[in-house]
């Protein structure tokens, strides 16, 4: 699955505020935008470590990212300005089986980043339903016109029908609960990552009963393989 | 100068085009049992430095000799197993059924596990009595004076030395929770080198043991400075995990480091950094 052994540099084409988060646009060179919910690692100015990004978008030319400022290196990436350049590695790991029948996508927070490039590699506009915390937050719907969405108190769960193959991605208590709904889902899950290629061993996930790096099994994985965090933990 | 990778920095079977990078791949540690290794979290990064808290996660001697070291053979490149264990016998046993392979490299330091009874010098002894292989003593900077331990493992019988391990450290979330579900962790990366550096040091002027030298290399002239200080080839470690590309880099890199230092290659430089230990006359 991975794309080449070392990352190449890529330069910044745009970046643009969406709600809270920033979309983050670089020039494509010869990366593969792979199979939506594949990552990839993007280097944070300054910091020791790259950071791992769901690819969100691939406009031509480009790869898109949702970057989510939550601290040092995810803030250095939002301040990044067109002509500035990164390194990139990927796509890297596991992403969406998209021979599903009846596909509903179902995004929580950042969680709604690989939904864009999901959608547009289904084709046939999949209904969409969203889940933010607050009107802040969902200002992101913006990247799925057509979607759903609702703020919390309302859970985006709530807005998942019988009957579908669902697609997630969303913080862990959103996947769980996705997963107790529908356990045939997609989902999309997250780990801190210091590689993104299995060399660090840092995100192991408890998949299949036993601890396993997310970056080669996933980070999509079919919801019956991980277990509900309140079983994993008795 | 011969670039290896440190001691579970990186999977060679998940990522091959990584380690044909390298002039020796060197295996994560192996125990006698297979290990799960700590929950997650297990990484953190931190200023100049990354903490980690794998807990020696390993299939243990037994899959590892029927399963992995074949397929790690199917590489075609030299072999160094890093063994493990918590007490001298646990480490002479697999050093016994250990064969065709370039160097065993033996992890007496690792910060996330609770430390062998055994003192590293038993434990090299040991292994000595178990097989003819290269034996190098993976340490740690953690102790007081690490060119004793060297000078003991070294009338042990070690052949060599690897310096640095992690050390042990703790990062800190927003509420004030350690980061990492062990608790602690070992500390890697940039802020290691200059520990690192002495430790290199200072081992290389008490044992003059051929020594693997690591901790915070990210460039050619990290290696280099290595070098200096007595080592005769590197490891890198937290540089892969950004930089998948790093040994052919700092392969590169190493030329130009050697060309501005003056010198026409590393083993030229070697030992050229005075003892640190040595008083300097201030000028008057």
């Amino acid at each position: 699955m991975q794309s080449s052994a070392s990352p190449s540099r890529h330069r910044v084409t745009g970046s643009e505020r969406v709600g809270p988060y920033t979309l983050l646009r670089l020039e494509r060179g010869d990366l593969d935008p792979g199979v939506p919910g594949q990552f990839f690692m993007l280097e944070a100015p300054g910091r020791l470590l790259p950071r791992p990004f769901s690819l969100c978008l691939a406009p031509p030319g480009e790869l898109a990212f949702l970057v989510d400022p939550i601290g040092p290196g995810t803030e250095a990436l939002c301040r990044l300005r067109a002509g500035d350049e990164i390194a990139v590695l990927g796509p890297l790991g596991h992403g969406y089986r998209l021979d599903v029948e009846r596909p509903l996508l179902v995004g929580g927070g950042i969680g709604i980043a690989p939904l864009p490039y999901l959608a547009e590699q289904l084709g046939g506009s999949p209904p969409i339903v969203l889940g933010f915390r607050n009107a802040d937050y969902a200002e992101a719907a913006a990247l799925l016109p057509e979607a759903e969405v609702v703020v919390d108190p309302v859970l985006v769960t709530e807005l998942i029908e019988h009957g579908f193959d669902v697609l997630a991605c969303g913080p862990e208590p959103m996947l769980h609960a996705v997963a107790a709904l529908c356990p045939t889902a997609q989902l999309a899950w997250e780990a801190p990552m210091a590689c993104g290629y299995g060399a660090c061993y840092g995100c192991v996930v408890e998949i299949d009963g036993a601890l396993k790096r997310l970056c080669l099994e996933g980070p999509v994985l079919d919801a019956a393989r991980v277990r509900a965090h309140a079983e994993a933990v008795a | 100068m011969r670039i290896l990778n440190a001691s579970g920095c990186l999977d060679a079977l998940a990522a091959p085009e990584v380690a044909r990078q390298l002039d020796a791949f060197v295996t994560k540690t192996v125990t006698p049992l297979p290990r799960e290794g700590s929950a997650p979290p297990r990484i953190a990064e931190t200023a100049h430095g990354m903490l980690n808290a794998i807990g020696l996660a390993n299939p243990g001697r037994e899959r590892f000799l029927a399963d992995y070291l074949p397929r790690l053979r199917e590489l075609r490149l030299p072999l160094w197993v890093s063994v493990g264990g918590f007490c001298a016998a646990d480490y002479a046993e697999t050093c016994s059924q250990l064969a065709g392979i370039e160097a065993i490299e033996l992890n007496l330091s690792c910060p996330n596990v609770d430390e062998a009874a055994d003192s590293a010098a038993e434990i090299v002894a040991a292994c000595r009595a178990a097989t003819d292989l290269q034996l190098y003593a993976k340490l740690s900077a953690a102790h007081p004076d690490v060119a004793e331990v060297a000078r003991a493992v070294a009338a042990a019988g070690a052949d060599g030395l690897s310096l640095i391990n992690t050390l042990r450290g703790v990062a800190l979330d927003k509420q004030l929770r350690p980061v990492l579900a062990r608790g602690s962790g070992g500390l890697s990366g940039p802020a290691l080198k200059p520990i690192a550096l002495h430790a290199v040091a200072v081992c290389h002027e008490a044992t003059g043991l051929p020594i693997v030298g690591m901790g915070g290399i990210q460039a050619g002239r990290d290696a280099l400075e290595f070098a200096a200080c007595g080592a005769r080839d590197v490891a890198l470690g937290t540089i892969l995990f950004a930089d998948a590309g790093a040994p052919t880099r700092v392969r590169a890199e190493l030329v130009a480091a050697c060309a501005d230092a003056g010198v026409a290659n590393p083993e030229d430089g070697k030992g050229l950094a005075k003892s640190p230990e040595t008083e300097r006359k201030v000028p008057a």
